[in-house]
């Protein structure tokens, strides 16, 4: 019997199994997870201002699962991409036909000097996860006026939006409560403009500026001072604060770093940017913010790449051509504050423009408004009952819709002779 | 994209002045980039940075990180920020004669 092992039970694993499940009635199919709480990760976002608790975002990752599906509570030791086993630290092997990585990325705080000093959970903060995002909520209910900094300290990050969103809202929440010209909120980011796709990077940069948010460009984080209450650059700047909210570096799931071939540098693993299909080894995918892609690490991409993921993974048991491509769509909406969101949508080739998703009668993109900031809240509902079982959402497509999109046409080129 | 010369030869560049062909290049086009960017002379940690990057290109396709850059060249952060003040991944990238690091996305 075919047996699929799907490492890593979140976004990407779940709905993975789950379309797997439903395609491959006959083959036995095992999902590993060293714990059993899936967080739904859009909403960490909200926590720190209140509006959404911790325990309304977690729930068992194993319930998400379809029957016939087995679930394992265990952490990953190491792949052995020579005799197609996984190593699991309670002293089991798992064998298997195919392999599914998809347990994303973790975060590396120790990486970046003082980080994790006595200021750590005091006075520098992250809210990309749990624990982190529910100490910020008491620490800015504290916080009555000083300097707030925002500091991305390297790429690649989960959701790249994340830490703009978390400025418009912290720019909504002081206004709330009657405090925000008492605060001095700054972006401090290694890239060189708000965002990295052109465009997009405009429009945000002119909404940090018209909410009076100071933007840090080219800023490489070397050290934390919690105590000195600043940030040090590598290039001896320095971004003096009272409350830091930090987003670590990222890095891909220790076992990969263990196991010999399977991944890169910082442990993400590289593939095919159409297939999935890793370098590794032709029986190993790869989903989600596990992959080394040039893709946002962001739930809808792993979303979009698991319809890709599923089909490829049958043309390869059936000894077929993977023919399913993936065009790098991800699409974001991005929270403003003031109860509006904006939404962006992109690929490979086309970066986020105006117009509307995902035709030309659609909610507006890279426009704040009303509707936008419904859709992001009604996205925790498709989240649980749509997208993790694999269902399709109407509407959105795993490929980019072009037709609501304002895309500048090319240059016109003269034909020579004609 | 335009066509400059750079130590005797003609090579095309980007707007930021990277080189689009990193077979163009010489340790001539090195030292003269280097130079317009502050940097003289070149040092052998700086070579030693630069032969990193250009192997790790032409293996991988793209120009490492800083962080991988530390991680991986033997130099660590702080002295590849004391080698190329201006943004170690960048500057030397563009001495190098590859094209700018993909950016993150």
């Amino acid at each position: 019997m075919t047996h699929l092992v799907v490492l890593g039970g979140g976004t990407g694993g779940t709905l993975a199994a789950n379309r797997l499940r439903k395609a491959l009635p006959h083959a036995a199919i095992t999902v590993v997870d060293e714990d059993d709480r899936h967080v739904y990760q859009p909403g960490l976002l909200f926590v720190p201002f209140g509006l959404a608790h911790p325990e309304d975002i977690v729930r068992p990752r194993g319930r998400q699962l379809h029957d016939g599906i087995e679930y394992r509570v265990v952490a990953i030791d190491r792949v052995d991409l020579g005799t197609d086993t996984v190593h699991l630290a309670d002293g089991t092997r798992l064998g298997y036909d195919v392999l599914v990585v998809a347990t994303g990325s973790r975060l590396v705080p120790e990486e970046t000097e003082g980080l994790l000093g006595p200021a750590w959970m005091r006075s520098v903060f992250t809210f990309y996860n749990l624990t982190g995002a529910a100490a910020l909520e008491a620490a800015l209910a504290r916080f009555d006026g000083g300097r707030l900094v925002v500091n991305v300290v390297d790429m690649p990050i989960k959701c790249p939006v994340a830490p703009l969103e978390f400025c418009f809202l912290a720019d909504w929440y002081f206004h709330e409560r009657g405090i925000r010209d008492r605060v001095d909120i700054t972006y401090v980011t290694p890239l060189d403009a708000a965002f990295t796709k052109p465009t997009a990077a405009r429009a945000l940069g002119g909404m940090l500026e018209d909410r009076g948010i100071e933007l840090v460009t080219e800023f490489n984080t070397g050290e934390v001072d919690g105590e000195g209450g600043r940030l040090i650059g590598y290039d001896e700047r320095e971004v003096p604060f009272d409350l830091a909210v930090v987003i670590p570096v990222h890095s891909g799931a220790a076992y990969v770093g263990a196991s010999p071939g399977l991944g890169d540098d910082l442990d993400f693993v590289s593939a095919d940017d159409q297939t999935l299909q890793s370098h590794a080894k032709p029986n190993v995918f790869v989903l989600g913010d596990a992959s080394s892609l040039p893709v946002s690490k962001a739930g809808s991409v792993t979303h979009f790449q698991g319809e890709v993921l599923v089909e490829n993974i049958l043309h390869f048991l059936s000894g077929e051509p993977l023919q399913a491509a993936y065009d790098g769509h991800a699409n974001c909406f991005i929270e403003t504050g003031f109860h509006k969101a904006m939404l962006i949508d992109f690929n490979y080739e086309q970066e986020p423009v105006a117009g509307h998703f995902p035709t030309a009668v659609g909610v507006p993109l890279l426009k704040e408004s009303r509707l936008n900031h419904l859709g992001k809240l009604m996205f925790q509902w498709f989240y649980w009952h749509a997208l993790l079982p694999g269902r399709d959402i109407p509407g959105v497509t795993s490929g980019m819709p072009s037709a609501g999109k304002q895309i500048p046409s090319p240059p016109v080129t003269e034909e020579v002779g004609a | 994209m335009s066509t400059q010369t750079i130590a005797g030869v003609a090579v095309d560049v980007t707007d930021e002045g990277f080189l689009t062909d990193p077979e163009q290049w010489t340790r001539d086009i090195g030292v003269e980039i280097a130079r317009a960017e502050g940097i003289d002379p070149l040092t052998p940690p700086h070579w030693q940075v630069i032969e990193f990057m250009r192997s790790e290109y032409f293996e991988k396709g793209t120009g490492p990180t800083v962080r991988v850059l530390g991680k991986t060249s033997g130099v660590s952060v702080k002295e590849l920020y004391q080698l190329f003040p201006k943004g170690p991944a960048k500057v030397a990238a563009k001495i190098a004669g590859i094209p700018k690091p993909r950016g993150c996305v």
